[in-house]
């Protein structure tokens, strides 16, 4: 079975004023979303009190709220996570001498908890607490330092592999679309506001790994072409690599989905966020993957005799006249 | 001939099998148990297995089997299966109040591994927090706690210092800034600098400088040298390491994970717990050593007597050792743990024989020496006393119940005048040493903690986890076979086999390293599987291709796979340095996903390329191939 042609000639980079315009403005769109709306952290990020509450019969989020500010907790964030009989309600706790014990700085999360579970159960006795989590303040601001020490090491890493293995400009041209897809990606999450904890992190991380999966393979193909190819116009190689790679650049995309979506879908809440991320991710790195990259390697001037195997200089030849 | 050369045949067949076989364990389902171990090195025997059974059935609760399991680092236990979790919660319930105070019933799992897999050390995956359900805590060390601590030692071991040499000073003073060591006041340039010579020579872990003199005030400033006071701040966070390990594997917990994470924070995870009230009160016992006079051991009868009828002589308390032997120590006390400055097991010079070495600050030394002036050759105990306030919320309002307990770690014959620095000596094994050297040193912690981050994941919320984690498993790796089989056909159906066994590879792997399988490992290995077929696509185009372009089909498979190999090989190294950024990251759930994401990248290009090669090289090999069904 075959769903693309395999003689399919279609002219990217004919359309790369277009492509590569709709990608900066995408990639302008995203900083202007990451910097008014931010990213919607979670409770890894911003520390806090977080309460998982099952009922036994169907609750719907409004009542668990209004119950919330009955009982004197305000601004709790309340959201159903799978099904109707399960809500997670997060809420910084007041700074309150009620919650800290005496000898700790940190609010007592006992406490807390049994002040939330009495306010829900005043109008639902079915009410029960299922998992508790408490998060100070200073963790996350380790944990963002620490996901911008990776995301800095993953690039600086793959650049320099790049680099080695195929020549300056692939680097370049890997890393720059790398930034689009990344920015964009969280210019999604940011603009569905989905909530950005820890395992969308690690996820956010994955796409850069997937992502330059897909470009490599299309840059392999670009360097063997090159290197095959008597006469090499640089336009035309690149646009026979991306077309002789189409098939498997959307197949791979569409398995990794298939798998990706059964994980939404099956997963369960805690995974939820790392699985549509991942999707998105998947979709942004495609895309770029067809119609940026390789765009910018032509920009950048890429050439066959820059991906010549090097030979060594024989000096017996360089002695003859 | 093919081209599979007949050792990557053999090889393939021993990972597959190896695999299978480690990976095999973890289809055995753990049983709900309850572990029963001793707090205080009391007996664990047959008696009292016979004891937990008669309770157990006369509470009529069914258990499954009950066995006593040796374990040398961490003493014996008595393991009760049971068929279900609420038996299980029901048998500690009833079991807590036969034992007492000496025992301990945590819950636990028990392995079903049957005993020829253990045997080769096949074991299961072990289950992190969010899949078992149980209490997270995040620690962070109070490093300023470290400095107070030292810099206030200093002081008090300057004073005296300088009394001792009968250097006069006007007064001995931390400075106000944390940090900056000790400041002492003189009242001549002269008497500064013997001063400064005699804390240098006798402290040198103190650098000393000269500071400012107005007029008959010369002030010396000592402070901890940076280095000093780094070596200090890791050794804190061991010390807290070691005490904490202590105290909650006297809770009974099975298997607690208790690790540093980064320079000042202390991750503890106790799987099954789900009161954190019990393990908070542990984690924040304050404890204390006391020297004491000792008046009599096991082999006096003045004990005997006091064990049997309970009469203690006024001035005399009983206490217990660690092995439950009774002792009869003086009410009076000679130095506190508070006044004990380092103890270091070695051995000692004399005889090689394990010794601790005990160091005490100038106050202790003092009532030391006096006290083994007049006393060579009668014994000294040294008592472990721990505090604990147990916390129990009613009615809303916290009620607090202190408990202090008294355990006489260490009793033996004063050898002679002694005062800072002594040597306990005639202790059975250097184990031993160490661990009383732990003890004396780890009775309190080096620095104040604080709880920053605290999680309880209730036991339903795990068993649903692990439910949702391996349908999506179950379903991705299904969907994703059936798709490949339809658009690749056989190539799709050989890579469908090596896809499944790089499932079974990754478990296996992941076995046998330890890695807890968390849920984030588990969408990890969701997204390996959907990757590793990568590889297969693009081996299956490149032999589509070969054959358009007119390649026999053996010479199409032969370049497919040439052709593919340095493509899938850079593909997957830059996905290799992506996942090992990942594993970098702490050691919360990124880390999980980050190491099943570099395990099953590395297993699935074993998987992808050489399983499948060679497959297809079994299945084409020797035959006139006119097509390739790809």
């Amino acid at each position: 079975m075959e769903i693309f042609s395999h003689n399919s000639n279609v002219h990217f980079l004919g359309l790369r004023k277009v492509s590569i315009g709709i990608a900066i403005l995408l990639m302008i769109a995203s900083v202007a979303l990451l910097a008014t709306r931010g990213l919607n952290y979670g409770l890894d990020f911003t520390g806090g009190v977080s309460i998982e509450t099952t009922y036994d019969k169907p609750v719907s989020v409004e009542d668990v709220r209004s119950a919330l500010d009955k009982g004197g907790i305000e601004n709790a964030v309340v959201q159903s996570v799978g099904g109707t009989r399960q809500v997670s309600i997060r809420f910084q706790p007041k700074d309150d001498s009620h919650y800290t014990v005496p000898e700790g700085k940190s609010p007592n999360l006992d406490l807390i908890v049994n002040d939330v579970a009495k306010a829900l159960q005043a109008p639902r006795p079915d009410a029960k607490i299922a998992g508790k989590e408490f998060v100070g303040p200073q963790v996350g601001e380790q944990l963002r330092s620490d996901g911008v020490t990776a995301a800095i090491f993953v690039i600086i890493g793959i650049g320099v592999y790049l680099w080695i293995r195929f020549e300056r400009r692939f680097a370049v041209a890997a890393l720059a679309t790398e930034v689009h897809d990344v920015l964009v990606t969280l210019g999604v999450i940011s603009l569905v506001q989905r909530e950005f904890d820890l395992t969308v992190l690690a996820s956010v991380l994955a796409v850069i790994g997937y992502s330059i999966n897909d470009k490599v393979v299309v840059f392999d193909r670009i360097r063997e072409l090159f290197r095959s190819s008597r006469k090499a116009d640089p336009e035309e190689v690149l646009n026979r690599s991306i077309n002789s790679t189409l098939s498997r650049t959307i197949i791979t995309s569409l398995f990794t989905s298939i798998a990706m979506a059964a994980l939404y879908f099956f997963g369960g809440p805690t995974v939820h966020g790392f699985a549509i991320t991942m999707l998105i991710g998947i979709l942004v790195g495609t895309l770029s993957s067809i119609f940026v990259a390789s765009p910018i390697l032509l920009w950048l001037g890429v050439s066959k005799k820059d991906l010549m195997p090097v030979t060594k200089e024989n000096p017996e030849l360089a002695r003859r006249p | 001939m093919s081209d599979f050369p007949r050792w990557k045949y053999f090889l393939v067949a021993v990972v597959l099998v190896l695999g299978t076989l480690y990976g095999l364990p973890n289809l055995y389902l753990p049983k709900p148990a309850v572990q029963v171990s001793a707090t205080h090195n009391a007996v664990i025997d047959q008696a009292l297995e016979q004891k937990v059974t008669a309770a157990l059935q006369a509470a009529k609760i069914a258990y499954l089997d009950a066995n006593i399991k040796h374990d040398v680092s961490r003493g014996d236990s008595i393991l009760i299966g049971f068929a279900n979790g609420d038996q299980q919660k029901a048998a500690a319930d009833a079991l807590k109040p036969v034992l007492g105070d000496d025992y301990t019933a945590a819950y636990n799992l028990q392995s079903t591994v049957p005993g020829w897999l253990s045997a080769i050390g096949g074991r299961p995956m072990p289950l992190g927090l969010d899949l078992q359900g149980g209490v997270r805590f995040l620690m962070a060390v109070d490093q300023n706690d470290v400095v107070d601590k030292q810099e206030i030692r200093y002081t008090q071991d300057i004073t005296s210092l300088l009394k001792d040499k009968k250097i006069p000073f006007i007064s001995v003073a931390r400075d106000p800034v944390r940090g900056q060591g000790v400041n002492v006041v003189l009242d001549s340039a002269a008497d500064r600098s013997t001063a400064s010579d005699a804390i240098a020579t006798e402290y040198t872990d103190l650098s000393v400088t000269d500071g400012a003199n107005t007029g008959n005030r010369y002030i010396l400033n000592a402070s901890i040298k940076p280095n000093q006071l780094r070596l200090l701040a890791t050794s804190a966070i061991r010390q807290n390491l070691a005490t904490l390990s202590n105290r909650i594997n006297a809770l009974g917990v099975s298997e607690p994970v208790i690790q540093a994470q980064g320079e000042d924070h202390i991750s503890v995870e106790l799987a099954g717990v789900q009161d954190p009230a019990e393990a908070k009160k542990v984690i924040g016992a304050t404890a204390t050593l006391e020297y004491v006079a000792g008046l009599g051991d096991a082999r006096d009868p003045a004990v005997q007597d006091a064990v049997k009828t309970g009469n203690v002589p006024p001035d005399a308390h009983l206490y217990y050792g660690r092995r439950g032997e009774p002792y009869l120590v003086s009410k009076s006390i000679i130095a506190t743990g508070d006044e004990l400055v380092d103890a270091s097991s070695g051995n000692d010079q004399q005889t090689g024989s394990p010794s601790v070495n005990v160091t005490l600050n100038s106050a202790g030394a003092a009532k030391m020496l006096e006290f083994t002036r007049d006393n060579v050759g009668k014994p000294m105990a040294v008592v472990y006393v721990e505090r604990v306030v147990d916390t129990k919320i009613v009615d809303g309002k916290e009620v607090r119940t202190p408990k202090t307990t008294y355990t006489v770690i260490n009793y033996a014959t004063i050898n002679g005048v002694f005062s800072n620095k002594f040597q306990t000596t005639g202790l059975g094994s250097s184990k031993e040493a160490s661990e009383l050297a732990l003890l004396l040193k780890g009775g309190s912690l080096a620095a104040s903690m604080d709880i920053v981050q605290e999680g309880v994941i209730g036991p339903s919320l795990g068993q649903d986890n692990i439910d949702k984690g391996l349908k999506a498993v179950l379903l991705g790796l299904g969907l994703v076979l059936v798709a490949a089989a339809i658009y690749y056909k056989l190539f799709g159906l050989v890579a469908d086999v090596a896809l499944f066994f790089n499932l079974v590879i990754l478990v296996a792997v992941m076995s046998m390293i330890g890695v807890t399988l968390t849920m984030p490992g588990i969408a990890g290995i969701v997204l390996t599987l959907g990757m590793a077929i990568d590889a297969n696509v693009l081996i299956c185009e490149r032999v589509r291709e070969e054959l358009r372009n007119g390649s026999t089909p053996l010479a199409a498979i032969r370049a497919g796979y040439e052709k593919a190999w340095a493509t899938i090989l850079d593909a997957n190294v830059t996905h290799l340095i992506a996942a090992l950024a990942l594993t970098t990251m702490g050691s919360g759930p990124i880390k999980g996903f980050g190491v099943t994401l570099l395990i099953g990248i590395l297993t699935s290009m074993f998987t992808s390329v050489t399983v499948t090669h060679a497959i297809t090289a079994l299945i084409h090999h020797g035959r006139k191939l006119k097509t390739l069904s790809v």
